[in-house]
């Protein structure tokens, strides 16, 4: 066996210091002779622990051979027989936690870099206009609508249209995608590639019928009587509060409001765009996830001076991605580890000037088997801001919930569905990603597409629930 | 895309649009709203559904130009697109028997309120309306509130028109002459709907109002609409736009619709004087 370079090959970055003064994207990609170069460090395994370790079992030592052997084109096809949305999975997939970890290297050295690989990948099949359009089944006449058009839905989507049924995407928003569009930052997910991937979903036959929110502009019950079917991807997309004197403070965003502002509403381009955000000097972000992390870059981005990322535990137990930790790190960002926040002061005309925290401590491992931060008595502190972003979470998208009668919704809002089906307990009604698991990740939001797109099918031949 | 069918002007810088949106004129009940985005670049604003055609699939919607977003709005002629109509959204109002309700409408809030008294009247409550303006010629949907109401009072700030003073002035007076008032609802300028709460309280009058907190999703995602009723957070475009007068806090809502002066004044300088370039600098 030759031997093995310890590191990845390196993936070109944009310098942090142009980086935060642009919203263009971060790392670069392979060139064509690295990734060569980084598929030729796969062991091709015979018993590869990546794949296991892949939500949806893309089959990747094969596809690193195609590449190991300049056979780009066969590579792509490969990825794409389970995951039809590459170019953002190779961008923004926790490759770490997932097929990188079980990869054999990874005991003694750095993973092949799978996820650099898939992107590569991606985004050469694009560039040189090679996407093709896989031949369409016969119709069968059903007719499938879902709601929600992330990457839960369009996946979903994608795979009833190619079985041959018609579907109906009905998005809340004015743009399809779900978080991809609204939420993960240009710099980190250039919005011209989920674009791009969104148009692939169109040509497989699906409909998107954009502005239209179910619940309101029509319920699940009303479209049940049009449709054979429906899917209900309506994600994780209500925002979390402390619940903390001042909350109501100008200047105190929630992340969903100020992502939604930049990335969909592209308020970082006020006034060209109508849409404003608040340019803060020293804003500071609380919680120590990826929509935090964005958030803090983000800010640096509209000109912030100082962001801070105000954190109740280590950085150890922070649920962002390595790579964004890093990446933020890199830029500037100021981390306030182990520190709560307990209330704010504003200004007399209302504006927020001021954090109020306390300092943490971390104690026994709580449910989640991360150890618990524990208040340090009188150990209260201010930080001086203005502009807070909360970014503490959010819970399933109650709408539906609260207006199709049928369906059983567990205690924090979540449809309940079978995680081998995607059957909710509504006849013709399946249910996947975030709005069943809580927020989550793109892969596992495609994953339970997918198996509700197989029981769906199995459904609408057989009308056997 | 959505085409506008028709558009008035009801008086200086209030209009009425017609649109042609079927999905949403059959599902809208009173007290919902659309949201509107314009062009690619637009804003996404929040407004209330006046009235429909159901049959032929026309929503009604009258707006005050105040802004850029609204003025862009008000420069539309029938035949032209927005890019997206959204709705309807929020909870529909409460229409049920009370037996004597007072509706109030301020400025553009008439047209807000139409819907809501026209149902009210039409199962068989007692409709008694107050609506005023500033002036006279703000004055807008007389008539049409009128044919909805058992009884029609008007008010402008000046006394060009009606009585001279507020509609809490008149709410007072009905008040005190001792008239059993079973339900208020109140739909206009936040300072006003603060003021009919605060005139209705000490009578323990259950009093509605409807909150225009700013927006952007409209579907409960983005927690900018958050006000605080009751001591508790709600989020006006899904758990709203109607609450308990006597329980909002009025001042943070006052507060928050604030955020953006600065922003606001920079995007109507910009538009105005690009407005003027295309029409030859007049
Ligand atoms: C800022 C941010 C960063 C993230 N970073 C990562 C990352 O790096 N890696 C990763 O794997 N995951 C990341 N995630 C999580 C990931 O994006 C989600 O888990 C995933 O998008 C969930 O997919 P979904 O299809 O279930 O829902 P969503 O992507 O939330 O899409 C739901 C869609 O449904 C629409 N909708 C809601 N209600 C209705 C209705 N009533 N009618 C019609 N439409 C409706 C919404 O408008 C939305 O477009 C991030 C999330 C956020 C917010
Ligand atoms: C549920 C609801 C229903 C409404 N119905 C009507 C109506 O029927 N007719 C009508 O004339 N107006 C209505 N409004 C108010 C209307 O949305 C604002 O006048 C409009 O957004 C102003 O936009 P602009 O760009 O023209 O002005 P701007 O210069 O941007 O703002 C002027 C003022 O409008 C408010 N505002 C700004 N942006 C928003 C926003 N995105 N959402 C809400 N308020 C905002 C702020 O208080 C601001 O100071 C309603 C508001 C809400 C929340
Ligand atoms: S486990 Fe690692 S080395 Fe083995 S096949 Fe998978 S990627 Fe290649
Ligand atoms: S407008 Fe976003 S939550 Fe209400």
């Amino acid at each position: 066996m030759a031997k093995v370079s310890e590191k990845k090959v390196p993936m070109r970055e944009q310098d942090p210091k142009a980086r935060i003064k642009n919203f263009q994207e971060v790392p670069f990609g392979y060139t064509e002779e690295e990734a060569v170069l980084e598929a030729k460090r796969c062991l091709q395994c015979k018993k590869p622990g990546c794949v296991k370790g892949c939500p949806v079992e893309i089959d990747i030592p094969a596809f690193i051979a195609r590449i190991a052997e300049r056979d780009f084109k066969n590579a792509i096809k490969i990825i794409k027989k389970k995951n039809v949305l590459p170019a953002i999975c190779g961008r923004v997939c926790p490759q770490e936690d997932q097929c990188e970890k079980e990869c054999v290297l990874a005991k003694k050295m750095e993973p092949v870099a799978i996820g650099r690989l898939e992107r590569f990948a991606a985004d050469w099949e694009a560039e040189n206009n090679l996407v093709e359009i896989p031949p369409k089944q016969p119709s069968t006449g059903k007719r499938v609508a879902v709601v929600g058009s992330g990457p839960a839905g369009l996946v979903f989507a994608g795979d009833l249209a190619q079985l041959g049924h018609e579907v109906v995407i009905f998005e809340a928003l004015h743009k399809p995608g779900g978080v991809l569009i609204y939420g993960i930052p240009e710099f980190r997910l250039p919005k011209a590639i989920v674009e791009r991937e969104i148009e692939y979903v169109k040509q497989l036959g699906v409909k998107i019928i954009t502005s239209f929110v179910v619940g309101q502009t029509k319920t699940v019950d009303e479209l049940l009587q049009e449709f054979d079917a429906v899917f209900i991807g309506t994600g994780a997309g209500l925002p979390w509060f402390m619940n903390i004197p001042g909350e109501h403070l100008n200047g105190i965003y929630s992340a969903n409001e100020y992502l939604v502002r930049t990335n969909l509403m592209k308020a970082y381009l006020f006034p060209e765009y109508d849409t404003p955000i608040v340019r803060g000097r020293r804003v500071a972000v609380i919680g120590g996830g990826n929509v935090a992390m964005d958030a803090a870059r983000t800010a640096l981005r509209l000109g912030a001076e100082t962001s801070t990322i105000v954190y109740r535990r280590s950085r150890k137990e922070m649920p962002a991605r390595e790579e964004e930790i890093v990446h933020a790190e890199e830029e500037g960002v100021r981390f306030e580890f182990l520190t709560l926040p307990v209330r704010y002061y504003g200004t007399e005309d209302g504006w927020v000037k001021e954090i109020e925290c306390v300092r943490m401590e971390l104690g026994e491992p709580d449910a989640s088997g991360r150890r618990r931060p524990i208040v340090i008595p009188n150990s209260e502190f201010r930080i001086p801001v203005d502009t807070v972003v909360v970014a503490i979470g959010q819970s399933p998208n109650p709408l539906i919930p609260k207006t199709t009668p049928g369906l059983e919704i567990g205690k924090h809002g979540n449809i309940m569905a079978d995680e081998k089906t995607g059957k909710t307990t509504k006849k013709g009604v399946f249910a996947g990603g975030d709005i069943v698991t809580g927020a989550a990740t793109v892969i596992l939001a495609m994953g339970a597409g997918r198996i509700a797109a197989r029981a769906c099918d199995e459904y609408l031949k057989t009308n056997i629930w | 895309m959505f085409k506008i069918l028709s558009t008035k002007a009801l008086a200086p810088n209030i209009k009425c649009f017609e649109f042609e949106a079927p999905y949403i004129a059959q599902k809208a009940q009173p007290g919902q709203f659309v949201v509107v985005r314009i062009n690619e670049t637009g804003e996404r604003i929040p407004l209330t559904i006046a009235d429909t055609k159901k049959d032929q699939g026309v929503v009604i919607i009258v707006f005050q130009e105040v802004g850029k977003t609204t003025k862009l709005l008000g420069t539309l002629k029938a035949g032209d697109y927005v890019l997206d109509l959204l709705g309807p959204l929020g909870k529909p109002s409460e229409i049920k028997y009370y037996g004597t309700v007072v509706c109030i409408g301020g400025g553009v809030g008439t047209p807000e309120i139409y819907p809501i008294a026209r149902a009210l009247k039409e199962i068989g409550n007692k409709v008694v309306t107050i609506i005023g303006a500033r002036t006279k010629e703000l004055l807008i949907m007389v008539e049409e509130m009128r044919s909805v109401s058992d009884e029609l009072y008007i008010t402008t700030d000046d006394g060009s028109y009606g009585t001279k003073g507020l509609v809490t002035d008149e709410l007072k007076r009905l008040i005190s002459q001792g008239i059993k008032i079973d339900k208020v609802f109140a739909v206009g300028p936040v300072i006003m709907m603060k003021a009919v709460s605060e005139t209705t309280r000490p009578y323990n009058i259950p009093t509605v109002v409807s909150l225009n907190p700013i927006m952007l999703d409209a579907t409960g995602m983005c927690g900018v609409c958050r006000v605080e009723v009751g001591g508790e957070t709600k989020f006006a475009c899904v758990d709203g736009p109607e609450f308990d007068g006597h329980q909002v806090n009025f001042d943070t809502l006052m507060m928050r619709l604030k955020t953006y002066l600065k922003e606001e004044r920079v995007s109507l300088e910009l538009f105005e004087k690009q407005s003027h370039k295309c029409c030859g600098g007049q």
